[in-house]
C-alpha cells in the first residue's frame, strides 16, 4: 500500500469511530427524550430535597449553602449516571459489543452523562437560588463552576456504574465505590467554590481549577485504558 | 538457603539498628517537639512502606489485566491489604505524634484527612471483591479497581495536601526530610535503618500471607479429588 492509501484509512477509520461514538450517544439522547425519565426523575428528585432543605434551613449562610449544594450535587450524580449502564440489559450489551469498540462505547457515555450533569448542575443551581436565596457576591462565576463540578463528578460516577454493573450489583454498591473516590473531587471543588463566595479572591485558586482539570482528563483516559477490560467476559 | 532470604536477614538488622538508634541514638533537641522527633524513623517509615506496597499491587494488577493469570490477583490483594496495614499503623503513629506536638489528636489537618481518604478508597477495593463471587470477575474488576484507586490516590495524598495550609513538617516552613532540614545523625538511622526496615518488614508478611492463600486454594482445588479416590 501507498502512503497516501494508508494516510486515507487512518482518516476512515476516525471518522468511522466519530459516528460510532456519535451513533451512540444519539441513540442514548433520544432513548431519554422518548422515555422522559431520568431527567423529571432526577428533577422531582432535586425539587423535592431542596424543598425539604427549605422547609428545614429557611435561607443558610455562605459555607452551610457551599456545603448543601456539592452534597446535593453528588446525590444527584449518583442518580443521575447509575441508570446509565444498569439501564442496559445483558443481551443488548452483547449486541453493542458485537457492533462497537469498548472505547467508543465509554466515551459516548461520558460525554452523555456530562451533558446529563451539566444541565442537573444548572437546573439545580436555579432552583438552591430560587429557594434557598443566594448568598453568592458573584453567582456568574458560580456557574461555570457548578459546571464543572457537575462534568468532573459525572466523570468518575460513569466509570463506576460500568464497575458497579459489571459486578452485577445494584447503585447501591457505585454509591459505596464512589464515595470515598469523590473526597478529592468535592474538597477541590469547595475550595474552588470560594472564588465565587468570597469578597476578595484568595490566592492559589488558579493552581486547583487546572489539578481538577487535569484530574479530568486522567479520568477519561483511565476509562479509555480499563474500560476494554470491564468489557470483555 | 542465604540466597532465598538475604533480604530476610537485611530486614531484622535494619529494624534492630532502627530501634536501637531510634530510642538511644541521640537527636536535636528541639522545643515542644522535644523526645518525639524520634517518631520520624516510625512514623514516617509506614508511609514509605505503604506507599511501596500499593506501588507493588497496582503492578500485579496490571500483570494479571495482561495475563489473566489468577496468581497474580492472589499478589495484587495482599499487597494491598499490607499497604492497608501500613497505612492504619501510620495514621496511629502520627495521630500520637499530634497528640504531643499540635496538642490534639486529631485537627483536621488536610494531611491528616488525605491520608484516611487514602485508606477509605482502599476498604472500598476491598468490599468491591467481597460483593462478587465468580472468581475470574472478581479479580478482573478488582484490578480495574485497584488502578483507577491508585490513580486517584495521587491527588489524594500528594496534590491536594500540599496546595492548602497545613501544620505538618514539610509545609509551610516546617522542616522535613529536605536534605537540608534532616539531621544528620537521624539521616543516617532513617534512610539506610528505617525505611528499607520497614518496608522489607511489610514484603515479608505479604509475601507470608500469600503463600498461605496459595496453599488454602491448592487445599480446596485438590479435595474433590481425594474425595474420589476414597470412594475408589
Amino acid at each position: 500500500m501507498t502512503e497516501e492509501s494508508l494516510r486515507f484509512a487512518a482518516k476512515l477509520s476516525v471518522i468511522r469511530a466519530f459516528s460510532q461514538i456519535f451513533a451512540l450517544f444519539r441513540k442514548d439522547l433520544l432513548l431519554e427524550i422518548r422515555q422522559q425519565y431520568t431527567f423529571y426523575g432526577v428533577l422531582l428528585y432535586v425539587a423535592s430535597t431542596i424543598f425539604v432543605l427549605y422547609l428545614s434551613m429557611g435561607e443558610p449562610e455562605g459555607p452551610v449553602w457551599k456545603g448543601l449544594f456539592w452534597m446535593i450535587q453528588l446525590f444527584v450524580c449518583v442518580n443521575a449516571v447509575a441508570k446509565s449502564f444498569l439501564q442496559e440489559g445483558r443481551g443488548r450489551l452483547l449486541y453493542f459489543f458485537s457492533i462497537t469498540s469498548p472505547g467508543n462505547f465509554i466515551v459516548a457515555k461520558l460525554i452523555f452523562n456530562a451533558g446529563l450533569m451539566l444541565l442537573m448542575s444548572l437546573v439545580s443551581l436555579g432552583l438552591f437560588v430560587l429557594m434557598l436565596g443566594n448568598p453568592m457576591p458573584n453567582p456568574v462565576v458560580f456557574i461555570f463552576i457548578s459546571c464543572l463540578g457537575g462534568m468532573s463528578l459525572s466523570l468518575v460516577f460513569t466509570f463506576l456504574a460500568a464497575i458497579a454493573a459489571r459486578a452485577q450489583q445494584s447503585a447501591a454498591l457505585m454509591a459505596i465505590l464512589g464515595f470515598p473516590l469523590v473526597i478529592p473531587q468535592l474538597l477541590l471543588l469547595s475550595k474552588i467554590s470560594n472564588i465565587a463566595f468570597a469578597e476578595v479572591i484568595q490566592g492559589g485558586l488558579a493552581g486547583m481549577i487546572a489539578v481538577l482539570v487535569g484530574l479530568d482528563v486522567m479520568l477519561v483516559a483511565l476509562s479509555l485504558i480499563l474500560f476494554p477490560f470491564l468489557w470483555k467476559d | 538457603m542465604l540466597r532465598q532470604n538475604w533480604w530476610k536477614i537485611i530486614c531484622v538488622v535494619a529494624l534492630i539498628y532502627t530501634c536501637i538508634e531510634g530510642f538511644l541514638g541521640s537527636v536535636p533537641a528541639l522545643p515542644i517537639i522535644n523526645e518525639t522527633i524520634r517518631n520520624l524513623y516510625f512514623h514516617v517509615a509506614m508511609w514509605f512502606g505503604m506507599m511501596i506496597l500499593f506501588i507493588v499491587s497496582v503492578v500485579y494488577s496490571i500483570k494479571y489485566l495482561r495475563t489473566n493469570n489468577h496468581i497474580f490477583d492472589i499478589y495484587a490483594l495482599e499487597y494491598a491489604k499490607g499497604g492497608i496495614v501500613f497505612g492504619c499503623l501510620g495514621l496511629l503513629t502520627g495521630s500520637i505524634w499530634a497528640g504531643f506536638t499540635w496538642g490534639a489528636f486529631w485537627s483536621n489537618d488536610p494531611k491528616q484527612l488525605g491520608a484516611v481518604i487514602a485508606l477509605l478508597i482502599y476498604f472500598a477495593y476491598l468490599v468491591l471483591r467481597n460483593s462478587m463471587t465468580d472468581m475470574d470477575k472478581r479479580a478482573r474488576i478488582g484490578a480495574v479497581y485497584n488502578i483507577f484507586a491508585f490513580a486517584m490516590l495521587f491527588p489524594t495524598i500528594w496534590i491536594i495536601p500540599r496546595m492548602v495550609e497545613s501544620l505538618h513538617p514539610g509545609g509551610m516552613g516546617n522542616p522535613a526530610l529536605d536534605s537540608n532540614d534532616i539531621d544528620k545523625r537521624m539521616r543516617i538511622v532513617f534512610w539506610p535503618g528505617a525505611v528499607p526496615g520497614w518496608t522489607l518488614l511489610g514484603v515479608w508478611i505479604t509475601t507470608l500471607r500469600i503463600r498461605l492463600q496459595l496453599l488454602t486454594e491448592k487445599k480446596h482445588t485438590s479435595e474433590p479429588t481425594k474425595k474420589k479416590f476414597s470412594h475408589a
